[in-house]
């Protein structure tokens, strides 16, 4: 066993784990912080995206010795203690980007390393940007739409149009 | 319905884009899956799984696994049979008396079926302890001969998955209501269209593998089942029959579940063997299944052939539709296996008025994971059918493929209609329908750049594909459930509680996995009684909370679910009136109820609030005579028919000629649902639709070896799509009241996949077709759509070369 010393939302925290032991399933069988869910065990849904100092990393790719002094957001951390939504949990709530929810701790933060990391999303760049993350149940219209707005871009849906119209003229 | 004294109230929320209730717990983490459920103390289950897809077990040798730290106990099929005393998994839909249904052990004895097939179980006190346990159980097999494709498992000389049935067919079942009338349009047509359609197996994936924890209280001798299931109802009445346990003494809890999709609706092995090791053991057992587990032992869909043949008079239209079907039911039947392809038996014709029918189906054993109900069911594949193949009557009759829909559509003052399959058709304007979805289209404009690109000889043709569909929602009418030989009834339960403060209860027994009934059906109340919706708890999913139900599945909710809860929450108006009128000194007829108070007609200041009520039945102290205390009203509602959703999507794409790339670069649909509770959720529905029912069109298949073996069994390799692969959709809906149910209402959920599918790969043939393609086989991967442009332009290289 190995002792790892983690900063998960703030609030530093010890654990004892097998050198093995992922990463996602430190912060939820010994941590309990059950929000980030696991969808496949190849890297492949996103599922378990947090952030680790900052930036997105997929938590079944790490190993919870690999984050050791590292500071770690969880989607548990996101919402203000007060219980208000983060803008871009806000975004998904009110564009309906979310069914089932199982994709959307990871969703969100993925969404919001990207509009950390890119200052002029467009649909495009929203597309690409979420393409490690796998939702089975939105078809993603109103997920991108929810990143676009939290990121104070412009709607895709207008863009859309005009994109419409551009291809009809297209030769 | 029984309740229809009250006059209904005004509609605030029926229709609003109302943002979902569910959302906040989901978006936080706060949300329970079941491998989030604490359990101290619980034994992981780890599943030893069959390597081959047809072997006899002859050795297990556990001694390793059970060097393994943290693993208690290796279990075989030979120890583990007497727990369930060699009762089977359960197969709920017996589609003909002689069907062949041989038993499915929940772990295999002697022999394994399928690459997947669960061989042994290991416990142990970690989920990584399980799974290494499972790793080092060593299983010697003696491979047989197997049976892997499903043409070829139907032919008289393919190796058997059963031995002892002499078969590999499980059933035949017909549906052919006038014979010669068919022979007869066949022999007269002028136009006959004759095609084949493969239709893959398909991976269901919901994001949410499958899980399932087993928690027994042993002095009382209950046992609690969570499972990641989309039917706790339908599952505590299957664990208590398969493993002779008191139905009394078990609850089933499905939490937060995250997708379903059909893959969901089943009794499994896993259920049933972490059920009985828990009462064994007297401790809690649980499994979580990973996302390559999933691919095996999680049920597929689709793994159809269809043989489909139109007989059209010169104008086009069609007089009788003809289908063979080969389903692959894989090694074991599932809980409603053999009935998906009888759900889509009736849908054959399309939306298209076809005087004559007939329809025959042969489900057929292979060495693959059984399939069963994915999304749509059975109306995808008939939907595929038809549409693909009113797409070559176009062609050969030279028509437009829109005209020859709206040549053949059932017309809307025929309605109800009563169809070649001997359904009775609700409501609908088809043609309405069409002429709204090709304006949204810019059909027109979109035909021109078409005609532009091939004048100019552009590498870059796009494809404008149409599809018309309807199906058969709400399921359904127990007395036709019957007349399939359906094991169950298909009715759902409601209760309305008022509580003393005026705050309502509704239980449902639809069980939601991500639909949003929650917001929905606070919405229905919220609008009945006059009150705000955040008033309105809904409660479901657990079985000593809401014991009543047939769960969720067949775009059956709303329809079924939801109408039950509407005619409780009449119930309780009724039962409220009487308290009014009692108070009031009135008499019933004379009040009307509004903005949350009753009055009496003609004298506004003399009036009870729905609150002072609520309070009254409560107490109890000055009650009508002979009434019993407490506001609270159950209802079962059998649906007298099925409901009919329908709509046109056109889809237009783009093909690289010269990599086979394809791109969507334009989705549009049109739907008619009925009367719509919340247009959000309508609109989220239909979008995740149409993207499962393109996936299967471009990117998604289960790919089998020769020898059995599922190569795309991770999300690597099976291609579910991102959102870089998504097109956008835009969305317009007509809407057709439904008569069958007092809101008007008829189901969304699996009208995206339904309709999608075909409207893709008739886009990309439409694109082709001036390349001499007529037929591009599913999945249009960009290799598959290459091959079909090149065969097709040998093919005319050898016509020129002849002529």
């Amino acid at each position: 066993m190995q002792l790892v010393t983690l900063t998960v939302n703030g609030e530093e925290r010890s654990l004892e784990v097998e050198p093995r032991t992922l990463l996602v399933h430190a912060l939820r069988d010994n941590l309990g912080l059950t929000g980030t869910n696991i969808g496949c065990d190849s890297s492949s849904c996103g599922a378990c995206t947090i952030l680790v100092d900052g930036l997105s990393a997929k938590s079944c790719t790490l190993l919870a010795v690999q984050a050791d002094g590292a500071d770690i957001t969880t989607i548990e951390g996101v919402a203000d203690p007060d219980g208000t939504l983060h803008p871009v949990q806000q975004a998904f709530h009110e564009c309906h980007a979310l069914q089932c929810g199982y994709c959307t701790p990871g969703m969100v933060m993925a969404a919001m390393s990207l509009i950390d990391e890119y200052p002029d999303l467009d649909e495009a760049g929203v597309r690409s940007g979420l393409e490690g993350n796998l939702c089975r149940c939105t078809g993603y219209q109103n997920i991108v739409d929810a990143v676009l707005q939290a990121a104070g871009a412009a709607p895709a849906g207008q863009a859309t149009a005009a994109a419409t119209a551009a291809a009809g003229s297209t030769p | 319905m029984t309740a229809t004294a009250t006059a209904p109230a005004k509609e605030t929320h029926f229709g609003a884009r109302r943002l979902r209730r569910e959302d906040p717990a989901l978006l936080t983490g706060e949300a329970r899956f079941i491998d989030d459920l604490p359990l101290p103390g619980a034994l992981w289950m780890g599943v030893v799984r069959s390597t081959e897809a047809h072997a006899a077990i002859t050795h297990i040798d556990a001694s390793a696994a059970l060097r393994v730290q943290g693993v208690t106990e290796v279990l075989t099929g030979e120890d583990l049979a007497p727990l369930w005393g060699g009762a089977a998994l359960p197969c709920a839909w017996p589609v003909t008396d002689d069907m062949h249904n041989p038993p499915h052990l929940p772990v295999a004895v002697g022999e394994a079926k399928y690459a997947g097939d669960a061989v042994a179980v290991v416990l142990a006190t970690s989920r990584y302890a399980a799974a290494d346990g499972a790793a080092a159980v060593v299983v010697d097999y003696d491979p047989k001969p197997a049976a892997i494709d499903l043409a070829e498992a139907a032919a008289p000389q393919s190796p058997l998955v059963h031995e002892s049935l002499g078969t590999n067919a499980s059933y035949t079942w017909e549906l052919t209501p006038d014979p010669d009338a068919v022979n007869k349009a066949f022999a007269e047509a002028a136009h006959v269209i004759e095609e084949r359609f493969v239709q893959q197996r398909l991976i269901p994936a919901a994001m949410e593998p499958r899980g399932v924890a087993a928690v027994p209280s042993p002095a009382g001798g209950e046992l609690t089942l969570y499972s990641a299931t989309q039917i706790p109802h339908i599952l505590k009445v299957m664990t208590a029959v398969t493993l002779g346990i008191g139905e009394n003494k078990l609850r089933v809890v499905a939490p937060a579940v995250g997708g379903g999709f059909g893959s969901k609706l089943n009794v499994y092995a896993e259920e049933i063997i972490c059920s009985a090791l828990a009462l064994r053991k007297g401790v809690p057992v649980r499994w979580t299944e990973s996302r390559s587990e999933a691919a095996l032992a999680t049920i597929q869909g689709r793994g159809q052939v269809q043989d489909i043949a139109l007989a059209a008079d010169a104008d086009g239209k069609v007089q009788a539709v003809r289908v063979r079907l080969l389903a692959d039911m894989g090694a074991y039947l599932q809980l409603v296996t053999p009935g998906i392809p009888l759900l889509g038996a009736f849908l054959y014709h399309g939306c298209y008025d076809i005087p004559h029918y007939s329809f025959v189906c042969t489900g057929v054993f292979t060495n693959k994971t059984p399939t069963d109900a994915y999304r749509g069911a059975g109306r995808p594949e008939a939907t595929y059918a038809i549409e693909r193949a009113m797409d070559s009557l176009a062609a050969a009759v030279g028509l437009a493929p829109e005209e020859v829909r709206a040549r053949n559509f059932i017309r809307a003052d025929a309605f109800p209609y009563t169809s070649c399959a001997g359904l009775q058709f609700d409501s609908g304007d088809y043609h309405a329908v069409l002429d709204r979805a090709k304006a949204l289209a810019g059909l027109d404009e979109r035909r021109a750049e078409q005609a532009r690109r091939r004048t100019a000889g552009s590498s870059r043709p796009i494809g404008i594909g149409f599809s018309s569909y309807v199906e058969m929602c709400g399921l359904a009418p127990s007395r036709v459930l019957a007349s399939l030989n359906y094991g169950a009834g298909g009715w759902e339960a409601a209760t309305v509680r008022v509580l003393p403060t005026a705050k309502v209860q509704v239980v449902t027994g639809a069980t939601p996995h991500g639909q949003g009934h929650e917001t929905a059906w606070s919405m229905i109340v919220a609008d009945r009684l006059g009150i705000d919706p955040d008033d309105v708890e809904v409660l479901h999913s657990d079985t000593a909370v809401s014991p009543t139900g047939m769960d969720t599945y067949g775009s059956r909710s709303l329809a079924v679910g939801g109408t039950a809860i509407y005619m409780a929450t009449e119930r309780v108006l009724d039962k409220a009136r009487a308290i009014a009128a009692h108070r009031l000194e009135a008499s019933p007829d004379d009040l009307e109820y509004a903005d949350g108070s009753f009055r009496v007609r003609g004298t506004p200041a003399s009036s009870v609030a729905f609150g002072e009520i609520a309070f009254a039945a409560f107490t109890a102290h000055d009650l009508p005579d002979g009434m019993e205390p407490n506001l609270e009203a159950h209802a079962t509602y059998d649906p007298p028919n099925f409901t009919f959703p329908n709509g046109t999507h056109v889809a237009a794409v783009e093909v690289d000629t010269e990599t086979g790339a394809v791109e969507v670069i334009d989705y549009v649909a049109v739907d008619d649902c009925g009367r719509q509770v919340n247009p959000l959720i309508v609109e989220g529905q239909v979008h995740g639709g149409i993207l499962q029912g393109a996936a299967q069109a471009l990117y998604e298949d289960a790919v089998y070896t020769d020898d059995g073996q599922l190569v795309t069994s991770s999300l690597v390799d099976y291609l579910v799509p991102s959102a870089a692969e998504a097109p956008r959709y835009r969305l317009d809906s007509h809407v057709s009241p439904s008569p069958t149910n007092p809101m008007g209402v008829k189901g969304i959920g699996e009208a995206g996949t339904i309709a999608a599918t075909p409207a893709v790969i008739n886009a990309i043939v439409d694109a082709l077709r001036p390349l001499g393609v007529t037929d591009v086989e599913m999945p249009a991967s960009p290799q598959t759509v290459w091959r079909a442009i090149e065969a097709a332009r040998a093919a005319a290289r050898t016509a020129g070369g002849a002529s």
